[in-house]
């Protein structure tokens, strides 16, 4: 059986250094990073990534207090996405459109609170929230989105670790090519800087940045990289068959070539390359290119000492003898947006699509040799011969890897 | 404490629970499910900050005479006072 093209025909989102699409590429190409320090709990100031959208733009102060962070984020981008689709919302039959979100954790935010809450109250448990189930139940992100949309289809959570982003797009397109729905809202949400646990974690595993100057914290690929800039964010794509986009005269900000996820089954969160490098092999394949027609690739690499080198030979490895490819990081710029990070990290190489410009990977001072891939766009905006495929790669822990290949829309 | 007082701190609670509703014109004896968007979730709001803030603990029980203001202050009035003769 044919199998249905799907497309993505609008997108909302909240990253570090932007708030809309235009904002955020723009801030993508001047350099301009997102990270800044924070106070949190039992760790003093750290680099995170924070966003500043308007929570009341779209939810009440109710709603907002009642929910979470991650909701918040989530609704936000949601109907930013609903909005930039030019769809007739309020006309559309909400019981088939499917929200999917993909999470690296959720809850832990929540948690954490509650537990320093009743600390303050010797551990009585009678003050333990009664709000605390439903702003930790897995698909917390994507139920709140459903309640401010209205939408009575599908809506829940991806958990997939750093990779989940990418699974959220993944996920959506095999649910629009099942016809379980006619329009997804799909993409990833971040609230992890509001739990110290992830910093804590991160730093007894060595793998926490640190520097004296936070826009300078995440360093990919930079010899002196030092581990993750734990950040907040969110992006949701409005994603749709291709005969319905066209139905309707949609703009169409690219097409789902091909994807892959796959596992490593080797460690709890060490990454291996030639499971990555088979992930990025098949995705090509399902796509039904050669590693010499992609043009972008985005990597997942996070800046810890361990994970940019294994990436880098997966890398070298599939696309040894492809000159022209260039390759970039986004997390350089916004830190590292956990379960957001793939599907930002694509927003912010689509519109390389229309003006043929690759964003580069920021804070490189001294390129890791271990690193140093022919195609690596450092520092400066680089201007490629052609962008006709985008693959995007995200990661995560327990093995978990994702390739998501995005095509220019061609009729 | 007096009863207006009373009103005026369970006034400030719902203020607080219920930030998008206009209190101004709050009737005293009228339900207050009636008058505002609360559902049974806001009520255990109540409750948690009257425990948390005031150390005034409601039954489940009691619930019901958290109705309206006017039964708020019948019911909490004598709560609050006793609670300040101990301290």
């Amino acid at each position: 059986m044919k199998q249905s093209r799907i497309v993505i025909t609008g997108l909302g989102l909240t990253a570090p250094n932007g708030n809309t699409l235009a904002e955020y590429r723009q801030n993508l190409l001047t350099g301009v990073s997102g990270v800044e320090l924070i106070e949190l709990r039992y760790m003093g100031a750290q680099p995170a990534g924070v966003c500043h959208f308007d929570p009341l733009k779209y939810q009440k102060k109710k709603d907002v207090r009642i929910g979470t962070r991650a909701g918040s984020i989530s609704i936000h981008c949601a109907r930013e996405a609903a909005v930039d689709s030019g769809l007739n919302w309020e006309g559309f039959d909400k019981s088939r459109a499917g929200i999917y979100l993909g999470i690296t954790e959720h809850g832990n935010v929540e948690t954490e609170n509650e537990i320093y809450n009743v600390s303050l109250f010797k551990h009585d448990m009678k003050f333990w929230s009664h709000h605390h189930n439903p702003r930790t139940v897995a698909n917390n992100p994507a139920g709140e989105v459903s309640l401010n949309l209205g939408v009575t289809g599908p809506a829940y959570t991806l958990g997939a670790a750093c990779a989940a982003g990418n699974l959220g797009l993944i996920h959506a397109a095999q649910m629009l090519r099942l016809h379980e729905v006619d329009l997804a809202f799909a993409g990833g949400v971040s609230e992890s800087i509001g739990t110290f646990g992830i910093f804590a974690a991160f730093k007894s595993q060595g793998a926490l940045a640190s520097h004296p100057d936070p826009t300078k914290a995440s360093r990919p690929f930079d010899k002196k990289r030092n581990g993750i800039v734990v950040s907040e964010g969110g992006c949701i794509y409005t994603m749709e068959r291709l005969e319905d986009a066209r139905a309707r005269g949609a703009r169409i900000y690219g097409e789902v070539g091909g994807y892959c996820v796959n596992s490593d089954a080797t460690d709890y969160v060490l990454p291996n390359s030639v499971r990555q490098a088979e992930c990025i092999r098949r995705a090509i394949a399902h796509a039904g290119l050669t590693p010499a027609d992609i043009d972008i690739i985005n990597t997942h690499a996070t800046a810890t000492p361990q994970g940019d080198i294994q990436e880098c030979l997966a890398i070298g490895e599939v696309f040894a003898g492809c000159p022209d490819v260039n390759i970039n990081n986004t997390k350089s710029f916004i830190g590292h947006a956990m379960g957001a990070a793939g599907a930002l990290e694509l927003a912010g190489n689509l519109p390389s699509f229309n003006d043929l410009t690759v964003h580069p990977t920021i804070n490189v001072d001294e390129l890791d040799p271990q690193c140093d891939l022919p195609g690596l766009v450092l520092n400066q905006p680089k201007k490629a011969k052609r962008v006709d495929a985008i693959l995007n790669n995200s990661f995560g822990m327990l093995g978990i890897n994702s390739t998501l290949i995005i095509l220019r829309y061609r009729p | 404490m007096t009863k207006d007082e009373c009103k005026k701190l369970v006034t400030e609670i719902i203020a607080d629970i219920a930030p998008d509703e206009d209190l101004s014109n709050l009737k005293p004896d009228v339900r207050l499910r009636d008058q505002l968007q609360l559902d049974s979730m806001d009520f255990l709001d109540i409750v948690m900050e009257l425990r948390k803030c005031h150390g005034i603990e409601v039954p489940e029980a009691d619930y019901i005479q958290l109705a309206s203001l006017d039964s708020c202050a019948e019911y909490l009035t004598p709560k609050f006072n006793a609670l300040e003769a101990k301290r």
